[in-house]
């Protein structure tokens, strides 16, 4: 599948965005996370604008992104559509979460009620928009329950790096925001590697004989294109990145989305505190790289069923 | 709506004979003709007589070899939306542009509230549905819904354009829901097949297969070339002469 940079960059960003703000609201909750106003308030505003971000972004890949606000409409089937109506949904608490933490009233009832149902709303969206590929029988990289798990972990370490760099931007570095980071991304690595493994292990069920229904008569090759220059549907669906390449890639992930900011957040806990802003800004550098390659593999190595009629042996 | 109706009065389709289609290309030639000035905004091309032409087209036919040497043929293979029953491509949709129609079946995409978002072609495993860059919607086969059920042309018009154009009867249009119509009769006689049918979208466009030929293990016998010797003179007068010529200027006599 073609990798769109801007779904891409939208599903990375609203990620780590709606990662934020479920941790900011869990401990918020909890009442782990430290009172400070502006800490609070800085802290959703970025997870607020991280998440719009991504969606403006995901209207780029639109033919028609003034017509957009028609896909709130078909929730019922659709899971794109669910995540437009999660997305919206969850603006609410968090916005009057945003609102109440910069009027300073900081904690209570009403904010507790908020967090809990903004964090909902966040674990909702990021289900949603895994769920839009995972929906796809097309795909069978994509028709995983891996995929939405992987996008909930994905986003849950991005957004607890954040969410410890901004601890530490004012002046808290508590060793749980570094251990919670350390889980996240374990469980990121973890679920990511076994992906890889589930994706590889499978060769596909369909074959170009069965697309075609000639099989009876032998092997399927074509002979003559029907075009002589790709089509849309080559370009969409054919989109293809060679083994080699995505195994190197595979591996820049592996070391840049998690052993080196696990290593970086392993060094934070053994110096202590000091310096704690300079660990998670390195960290969080080399997640957003390691971030967006992992993204970016994910529709480069998808493999579309159509593709049986242009040649593909199996899909 | 982007919920499938639970059955619908008529099951339209196309119905593609495998074993005469000769990859004329008029069929794909004739859909692009209607559609682009017909239902939606033109069906738009970009660079069409430049290096990389590309376009925006909704019936394609594909060669293919099938089979191995001596034994392998050719067989030309037109393939556009198959209109199927509970296809996934009107479910992901999240603005109810992409629906099936409970009347007679045919699955449409409405140019005015497409966003262009492309899910559906991701959900299509045939490849049907391609995208236009300059309208920013999805376009896909109609059925020729403006020519079926259009009045204001001679009745011997009211068929798809693809099926219209089709020199060699390799098309027929009809209602597959109906087992006594000259479609599904067609099915019947010759095993009509859906294609990919084990992914389950329930197609309704029909293949016919083709007839084995000279293939081993075909029903047919290798019959040698024909040659001078193997034909037989008739026997008339002027044969006779003729050969009277041909063995007197040769010096056989």
């Amino acid at each position: 599948m073609h990798p769109a940079y801007s779904v891409i960059l939208f599903t990375t960003a609203s990620g780590a965005g709606y990662g934020l703000l479920f941790w900011l609201s869990v401990m918020h909750l909890l009442g782990v996370a430290p009172d400070g106003r502006w800490l609070l308030f800085v802290a959703i505003a970025v997870a607020l604008a991280l998440v719009t971000i991504g969606l403006l972004a995901s209207t780029l890949h639109l033919g028609r992104p003034e017509r957009a606000v028609g896909a709130f409409s078909q929730w019922r089937t659709s899971w794109l559509s669910r995540e437009g109506v999660a997305a919206v949904a969850t603006y609410v608490p968090s916005g009057l979460l945003a609102l109440m933490w910069l009027l300073g009233f900081g904690s209570g009832v009403v904010s507790a009620l908020l967090a809990l149902l903004a964090a909902v709303g966040a674990v909702v969206t990021v289900y949603c928009t895994g769920m839009i590929y995972a929906s796809l029988r097309t795909i069978r990289q994509w028709n995983l329950e891996l995929v939405p798990a992987g996008y909930l972990a994905m986003a849950a370490a991005t957004g607890a790096l954040l969410f410890g760099f901004l601890l530490a931007l004012f002046g808290h570095a508590p060793s749980w925001a570094a251990t919670l980071s350390l889980l996240g991304l374990g469980v990121g690595a973890a679920l990511k590697v076994y992906y890889w493994q589930t994706i590889d292990a499978d060769e596909g069920q369909y074959t170009s004989e069965m697309a075609t229904g000639l099989g009876h008569l032998g092997q399927v090759k074509p002979l003559d294109p029907p075009h002589t220059r790709p089509n849309f549907v080559m370009r969409e669906m054919g989109y293809e990145v060679a083994r080699k390449h995505a195994h190197k890639l595979r591996r820049l992930v592996l070391a840049c989305l998690f052993a080196v900011p696990a290593l970086l957040l392993l060094a934070l806990l053994t110096v202590g505190g000091s310096g704690a802003m300079a660990f998670y800004f390195l960290a969080i550098g080399f997640a957003a790289v390691g971030v967006f390659v992992e993204r970016w593999l994910f529709f480069a190595e998808a493999e579309h069923v159509s593709m049986l009629f242009y040649g593909k042996q199996r899909a | 709506m982007t919920s499938l109706p639970e059955k619908t009065n008529k099951k339209l389709g196309l119905v593609i004979d495998l074993d005469i289609c000769v990859g004329c290309q008029a069929c794909a030639t004739s859909c692009k003709e209607w559609n682009t000035g017909g239902y939606s905004a033109p069906l738009s091309d970009h660079d069409p007589y430049g290096a990389d032409p590309s376009g925006a087209w909704l019936n394609r036919v594909h060669s293919y070899e099938v089979g191995e040497g001596a034994g392998s043929k050719t067989v030309h293979f037109p393939r556009s939306c198959l209109h199927c029953e509970e296809p996934d491509c009107v479910t992901v949709c999240p603005t109810g542009a992409s629906y099936k129609r409970e009347e007679d079946g045919i699955v449409l995409v409405n140019p005015e509230t497409c966003i262009g978002c492309k899910l559906c072609s991701w959900a299509c495993p045939y490849g049907a549905r391609e995208y236009d860059y300059d309208d920013g919607v999805m376009k896909k086969c109609t059925l020729c819904v403006d020519r079926i059920y259009n009045e204001t042309i001679p009745e011997v018009d009211r068929i798809p354009a693809c099926v219209r154009a089709c020199p060699t009867g390799a098309r027929a249009f009809g209602d597959l829901g109906d087992p006594n119509s000259d479609v599904s009769k067609s099915v019947a006689k010759r095993g009509g097949y859906g294609l990919l049918e084990e992914f389950g979208y329930k197609p309704v466009n029909r293949y016919l297969p083709p007839r084995m030929g000279l293939a081993p293990g075909g029903d047919r016998v290798e019959t040698p070339s024909p040659t001078a010797s193997t034909v037989k003179p008739n026997g008339s007068a002027i044969e006779r002469l003729f050969a009277w010529a041909d063995q007197a200027l040769s010096g056989k006599a």
